[in-house]
């Protein structure tokens, strides 16, 4: 035996053919038919996947298929996901099964009604799970291609409609082998970042195959895990998908998802103007009250009570006036014609009168004679008549 | 997040904060002072809530997730 050769034990090389083959396939996803399956009495499944050209091995493990949604048969086209294992006891490989999914519009028409029946039955699509989407959003999570119509489509409605928004793209496949499990990573991490107050998850139309990905329960779950609501914008008006059920809110599209997530700007607007409007007119109004009330109260009775009093006070002031005149008048008229009768009563005893009554007044010098007794004999006197005087000697 | 807070400053703040004042000035239950206050705060709000929208142009930008667990955010090419 050359010795430069190096001998290694079966044991050895199946290790390393073990190794090799594991690392290299940790996941793939194999097309193919199935033959020869078995369910064993374990729970775990055992077929063949062959198409024209090869076979291979597959085991899929009870937990796992449990959550089958149809039961294989020989025949039937399917994509396994799963990784490549190697049984040294019996130097085989094979295809780990994680997921298996029908390929044919039949087996997947199945499917989705089984799942659909499935999460339903769980209360995943009950209206009570659904959220309410925010109002005014600032900041959407989209989940789709980098590359697809749906982003051009969604791009074009928030800018028109509402462009203050900020768009936070997770690029994904949206089919093909993968594409669920990269859309339910893009859910789950949005959900870590956060910072976003919606998210679509969506894709433009096509076949059910395209969409299936949309169908898959690992995508239905972790939109139902979302804590952020969630908007599902599947292909055109009558595709519904399995996430259609379990979104907060189904779009038909793309476009009607973007529609559905933002307000109408220019709506908004006119709001914002209305509300100015209103406001003025309320405060146009109020300060039109006020000044109705101060108006009235500057001509209430309270108010004007001192203005009247003063008024009152002139009134009796004039009528006081008045009244004094009159009395004065009065007072004069009454005097007058006391000072006039007194005035009669004072000519009516003047000397002059008296004398005419046939009195005569006696004088002896400048002195009037009262008593006989004043007069000698002999006394010169004079006597006045009303007529005149005469000179007199007393006997 | 469905419980997420309304935060101020924001959008929906505003204009959530507007819709009060124009209630509150509707109502007419304000004295002319708080009134006149009120007006001015609403009048600002409604500015600043024009402003933002007339934002023209949409903000995209895609958000990955490092191998390190720290996000990412980056301008995003297109057009």
């Amino acid at each position: 035996m050359p010795t430069e050769k190096q001998v290694i034990s079966v044991t050895d090389i199946t290790r390393q053919i073990k190794m090799s083959l594991e690392q290299r396939f940790p996941r793939v996803w194999i097309q193919g038919e199935i033959s020869n399956f078995k369910q064993h009495t374990s729970g775990h499944l055992y077929f063949t996947l062959k198409d024209e050209g090869a076979q291979i091995s597959a085991t899929m493990w009870r937990s796992r298929a449990a959550g089958l949604l149809f039961t294989p048969e020989d025949g039937m086209k399917v994509i396994a996901r799963g990784g490549i294992t190697v049984y040294p006891p019996r130097g085989s490989y094979q295809v780990d099964v994680e997921q298996l999914t029908p390929v044919g519009i039949g087996e997947l028409q199945l499917a989705f009604e089984r799942l659909k029946q499935k999460l339903a039955a769980e209360g995943l699509f009950d209206e009570g799970r659904k959220r309410p989407l925010p109002s005014f959003p600032e900041r959407i999570g989209i989940i789709t291609s980098e590359t697809g119509a749906a982003l051009q489509d969604m791009r074009t409605v928030l800018s028109r409609r509402f462009p203050c928004v900020t768009v936070l793209l997770m690029p994904v496949r949206v089919q093909g082998a993968g594409a669920s499990d990269e859309i339910a990573q893009a859910l789950k991490e949005l959900n870590q970042y956060r910072n976003v107050d919606v998210i679509i998850v969506g894709r433009g139309g096509g076949s059910l195959e395209d969409l299936w990905a949309f169908n898959e329960e690992v995508v239905a779950r972790a939109i139902a895990a979302s804590e952020i609501p969630v908007v599902s914008a599947v292909g055109h008006e009558i595709d519904f998908t399995i996430a259609d059920f379990v979104a907060d809110l189904r779009a038909p599209t793309p476009s009607a998802a973007a529609e559905l997530v933002v307000p109408d700007r220019l709506e908004l607007l006119e709001v914002i103007r209305n509300n100015e409007y209103t406001m003025r007119q309320a405060l146009a109004q109020m300060i039109t009250a006020k000044r109705e009330r101060v108006r009235s109260l500057v001509s209430s009775y309270a108010l004007n009570r001192p203005r009247d009093l003063i008024r009152e006070f002139v009134q009796r002031i004039d009528e006081l006036q008045r009244s004094i005149g009159t009395n004065f008048a009065h007072r004069y008229e009454r005097m007058a014609q006391d000072v006039e009768s007194l005035g009669k009563r004072l000519i009516a005893v003047s000397p002059g009168n008296i004398l005419k009554r046939g009195y005569a007044i006696v004088r002896k010098g400048d002195a009037i004679v009262t008593h006989a007794k004043e007069l000698r004999p002999k006394d010169e006197t004079v006597i006045e008549f009303q007529d005149g005087k005469v000179e007199t000697q007393v006997k | 997040m469905g419980t997420k807070k309304v935060q101020r400053g924001s959008f929906e703040h505003s204009l959530k904060r507007l819709e009060e004042i124009v209630e509150s000035l509707e109502e007419g239950k304000a004295s002319l002072d708080e009134a006149v206050g009120l007006y001015e705060e609403g009048i600002q709000l409604s500015k600043e809530c024009a402003e933002k929208l007339k934002a023209t142009e949409l903000k995209i930008r895609k958000l990955a997730k490092s191998a390190g667990g720290d996000f990412e955010v980056t301008d995003l090419d297109q057009e």
